[in-house]
C-alpha cells in the first residue's frame, strides 16, 4: 500500500515498538505530526521546548532501557534538540532524534528555518541520516534503531525533508539489519577473561570499579555475583549508581572528585582494579599520573576506543559487560586471602563517611536528601547538575539499576525535570522523585506545563541555596570568594510559580517542616508537586579532589579546607 | 613537520557525508590532515581513503584509529606505515619556461621519468609520479626554472604482497 513518507515513518516506528514520541510541533515537521494525529498504538507527548523533548526521550530511555524518540522541526527546532542529543551521546543513551528539514529543492538555499542539522550534530551523535526520498524511510528507521540500541548505545539523528514526508512510497520493513561496517564485539575473548581471572586470583588488594555500562548492558545481577562471590569491594561511578546496592557491606560508594574517601583511597592503594563499563573519566581519576599507581588494571568495555584512552590497561576485554561477567563469574571463587585489605576498607568507611555539620537553625541540604531517602527509598530519582546532584549521589543510597538518572557526562543543567517526565511515562509504576537546584530548575521550568496537563504525580524537590552553588563553591575555594555571576537571590518564589503553572507549590524554610512537606508530597497524586527547600546558602560539597590533584590528595571536610588551600592548583579542570 | 608520519588506509561506504565524518574526527581533536585522497574502488559501493597525518604521541594516533573504526560507515582501517607498503603521489607542475630553457627542463623530465603533458611558448606542464623523496628531488630541481603552479594528488598507498 502506498503511503506518505510521514505515515511510513510512523508505521516504521511502530515496527520498532515505539509507544511514545516526545516532540514540539513546527512547519517542516507538520506532516509527521499530522500522521501522528490519529495514529493508533503510538502517542505523541507534546513538550514545550525541544530541549525538553530531547531530555524527556532520554529520560524515557534511561528509565526503561528502550530507545527514546524525540521529534522537532527544522532550524531552531533542531538546534534546540542539540543539547539533549549531546547529553544522550555523552552518557551513551539509546535515542532517535527526528527533525523535519526544509524541502529538498530548498536545502542549501538559506531557506526559512533551514539549518544543516547533520553538520551541526555530527560530532554529538552516534550516526545520522538525511532522508530525501520517502522510499528510504523503513530502512533508515530500522538501521537507526539498530545502531542506537546495540554496541555502545547512543543517539541517532534522522533529518527528514518535508517534500519526502509528503511523497508516497510502499512500506517494506526490513526483517533484519545487516551493516557490514558495524559489528560490535559483544563476546569477550576467552583468553583475556582467563587472564583477568588469574589476576583476580592473585590480587591482595583488589577492587571493582563499575560504571554506567553495567546499567546499559543490564549486567547488574552479574556484577553483584562477581563482587559477592569473590568478596571484592566495589565502587560504582555516578553513572552506574544502583548497579551495586550501596547498602551492601562491600559497597565503597562513588569514587572521584566528590566521591567517598574510601573509594578514592582504595584506588590509591589497590593492586588490582577491575573496571567494568566505566571509562576512567577525569572526574573519577583526578590527576592521571597519580591515579591508582600500584594497581594492574582489567578493563571490560564494549567500546575499544574507550580502553587505554586515559589509563594504561593490562588486560583489555572488549565485549558486552553482561556476557563478559557471566564468563568471568565461572572462573573466580571467593577470595580468602584479602582480609587485611577488607579491614582497611572498613576502617576507611568507618572513619570517613559522608558527613556534614548542622549550621544554626538552617536547613542543611544534605539533611533534605537524607529525609528524601528515608521517605522515598524505592523511588526513581532524577537529579540535575551541581551541588544537589553530588549530595543526592552521596546521601541517597541507591540499590537498583535505573533507579538514578542524571546527566553525568555532559553535565547538562536543566536535564532532570523533562527527563523525569519521560521516566514517569516509561515507568508509571514508579514514584518519580526529582532532586533539583534553583539554578537548574529554572532552565527547563516550562516543562511543568505538560507535566500538569498530563497530571503526572511528579515529586520535584528543589535544594534552593540561592546560588549557582557548585560554581560558588569553587569561587570560595579557588577564586578568593569572588562570586561572579552566581548570585541567584533574584529567582522567583518557586512555590508560587508552581501554583501559577497549576502544580502544587510548597515553600519550606524551617527544619521541622522538611519531613511533613515530604510526607504531604506523597499524598498528592493528581499532578506535580514542587517543594522549594530554602537551605543553608554557602554549604560546600565534601570530600573534594581539587582539579589537577590526585585522588589521595582529597580534602575530606570543611575543617581541612579551612586550613587553607595554598599549594593547590587553582581552577585546573 | 613534527612527529612521526602515519598513513591510514580507510575503506568506507561510498555514501554522502562519510568524508565529512572522517575529516571531522581529525578537526574535532585539533589534528591536521597532511593529505587525503579519496575515490571509488573497484566496487562502486565503497571508497578508499588514504589519509596522511603526523603525531608523536602514539596513544593519540591509536585513538584516531579506534575512533575512525567507530564510525558506522568505516568498513576497515589500517595504519599502513607499520606495514611493508608502497606509496605514490602525482604532481602536475606548470613551469614558466620559454624555448631557451626548454631543453634543460626536458632533460630533467627524462631523468626522473616524468612526462610532458602540455607545452606552450611561455610554459611547460609536466606530470611526475613517485614517492616523497623523488617528488622532493624533482621539485628542487625545477624550482630555479620558476614554478607557476603546482598541484598534488595527495598520497595513495597500498600494502605489498606478503612475499615482501
Amino acid at each position: 500500500m502506498l503511503m506518505r513518507g510521514a505515515d511510513l515513518l510512523i508505521e516504521s516506528l511502530k515496527h520498532e515498538d515505539v509507544e511514545y514520541i516526545f516532540g514540539v510541533q513546527g512547519g517542516a515537521a507538520m506532516p509527521i505530526f499530522d500522521a501522528l494525529y490519529e495514529a493508533k498504538g503510538i502517542q505523541l507527548i507534546p513538550m514545550r521546548h525541544e530541549q525538553g523533548a530531547a531530555h524527556a526521550a532520554d529520560g524515557y530511555a534511561r528509565a526503561t532501557g528502550k530507545v527514546g524518540v524525540a521529534l522537532a522541526t527544522s532550524g531552531p527546532g533542531a538546534t534546540n534538540l542539540v543539547t539533549g542529543i549531546a547529553t544522550a551521546h555523552m552518557d551513551s543513551i539509546p535515542m532517535v532524534a527526528i527533525t523535519g528539514q526544509v524541502p529538498t529543492q530548498l536545502i542549501g538555499n538559506d531557506a526559512f528555518q533551514e539549518c544543516d542539522v547533520l553538520g551541526v550534530t555530527r560530532p554529538i551523535c552516534k550516526h545520522s541520516y538525511l532522508i530525501k526520498d520517502s522510499s528510504e524511510v523503513p530502512e533508515v528507521v530500522a538501521e537507526a534503531f539498530h545502531i542506537a540500541s546495540t554496541g555502545k548505545p547512543g543517539p541517532v539523528v534522522i533529518d527528514f525533508a518535508k517534500d519526502a514526508q509528503f511523497a508516497e512510497s510502499e512500506l517494506h520493513y526490513p526483517e533484519q539489519v545487516n551493516l557490514r561496517s558495524y559489528n560490535p564485539t559483544t563476546e569477550g575473548h576467552p583468553r583475556q577473561i582467563a587472564k583477568a581471572a588469574e589476576l583476580i586470583k592473585d590480587a591482595k588488594r583488589p577492587m571493582i570499579y563499575a560504571g554506567g555500562g553495567v546499567v546499559l548492558s543490564e549486567a547488574s545481577e552479574e556484577l553483584r555475583k562477581l563482587a559477592i562471590n569473590t568478596h571484592i569491594p566495589t565502587t560504582v561511578t555516578l553513572m552506574g549508581l544502583g548497579a551495586f546496592p550501596e547498602t551492601h557491606e562491600l559497597a565503597m560508594e562513588m569514587p572521584g572528585m566528590h566521591g567517598s574517601c574510601c573509594a578514592n583511597y582504595a584506588f590509591t592503594d589497590a593492586d588490582l582494579v577491575v573496571a567494568i563499563g566505566a571509562r576512567f573519566d577525569d572526574r573519577v581519576t583526578g590527576k592521571l599520573d597519580a591515579f591508582s599507581p600500584k594497581s594492574q588494571k582489567v578493563h571490560i568495555d564494549i567500546d575499544p576506543s574507550c580502553i587505554g584512552k586515559n589509563v594504561w590497561v593490562d588486560v583489555p576485554i572488549v565485549g558486552d559487560a553482561k556476557n563478559v561477567l557471566r564468563e568471568l563469574n565461572k572462573r573466580v571463587d571467593r577470595k580468602t586471602d584479602i582480609d587485611p585489605w577488607l579491614r582497611q576498607i572498613d576502617d576507611w568507611k568507618t572513619k570517613y563517611p559522608f558527613e556534614y555539620r548542622q549550621k544554626g537553625d538552617k536547613i542543611m541540604p544534605q539533611y533534605v536528601i537524607e529525609e528524601i531517602y528515608n521517605l522515598y527509598s524505592d523511588a526513581m530519582v532524577t537529579a540535575d547538575v551541581g551541588q544537589h546532584q553530588m549530595w543526592a549521589a552521596q546521601y541517597f543510597k541507591f540499590t537498583e539499576p535505573r533507579q538514578w538518572l542524571n546527566s553525568g557526562g555532559l553535565g547538562t543543567m536543566g536535564f532532570s525535570m523533562p527527563a523525569m517526565i519521560g521516566a514517569q511515562i516509561g515507568r508509571p509504576d514508579k514514584t518519580q522523585v526529582n532532586i533539583n537546584g534553583d539554578g537548574s530548575f529554572i532552565m527547563t521550568i516550562q516543562e511543568l506545563v505538560p507535566a500538569v496537563s498530563m497530571k503526572l504525580p511528579l515529586k520535584i524537590f528543589i535544594i534552593n541555596n540561592m546560588y549557582l552553588g557548585m560554581v560558588r563553591q569553587w569561587q570560595e575555594l579557588f577564586f578568593n570568594k569572588r562570586y561572579a555571576a552566581v548570585d541567584y537571590h533574584d529567582n522567583p518564589d518557586f512555590a508560587k510559580l508552581a501554583e501559577a503553572f497549576g502544580a502544587t507549590g510548597i515553600r519550606v524554610e524551617k527544619i521541622e517542616d522538611v519531613r511533613p512537606a515530604l510526607e504531604r508530597a506523597k499524598e498528592i497524586e493528581d499532578g506535580p508537586v514542587v517543594i522549594d527547600f530554602i537551605v543553608e546558602e554557602e554549604e560546600n560539597v565534601f570530600p573534594i579532589v581539587p582539579g589537577g590533584q590526585g585522588l589521595g590528595d582529597l580534602i575530606r571536610n570543611e575543617e581541612e579546607a579551612s586550613k587553607g588551600l595554598n599549594g593547590w592548583i587553582r581552577g585546573l579542570a | 613537520m613534527p612527529g612521526r608520519r602515519h598513513i591510514f588506509s580507510v575503506l568506507v561506504e561510498n555514501k554522502f557525508g562519510v568524508l565529512a565524518r572522517v575529516a571531522g574526527l581529525f578537526s574535532g581533536r585539533g589534528f591536521n590532515i597532511d593529505s587525503l585522497s579519496v575515490a571509488e574502488t573497484e566496487d562502486p559501493n565503497t571508497s578508499q581513503m588514504t589519509i596522511v597525518t603526523h603525531g608523536n604521541d602514539e596513544a593519540i594516533i591509536e585513538q584516531i584509529e579506534k575512533q575512525l573504526n567507530r564510525l558506522i560507515e568505516v568498513i576497515r582501517i589500517k595504519d599502513i606505515t607499520k606495514e611493508n607498503h608502497v606509496e605514490r603521489e602525482m604532481i602536475l607542475v606548470k613551469l614558466a619556461v620559454d624555448t631557451s630553457k626548454r631543453g634543460e627542463v626536458l632533460q630533467i623530465v627524462d631523468i626522473f621519468r616524468a612526462r610532458t603533458i602540455d607545452v606552450a611558448s611561455e610554459s611547460l606542464t609536466i606530470e611526475i609520479t613517485g614517492d616523497e623523496n623523488k617528488l622532493g628531488a624533482v621539485i628542487d630541481m625545477l624550482k630555479p626554472y620558476g614554478i607557476r603552479e603546482l598541484v598534488r594528488t595527495g598520497k595513495v598507498a597500498i600494502m605489498r604482497s606478503s612475499g615482501k
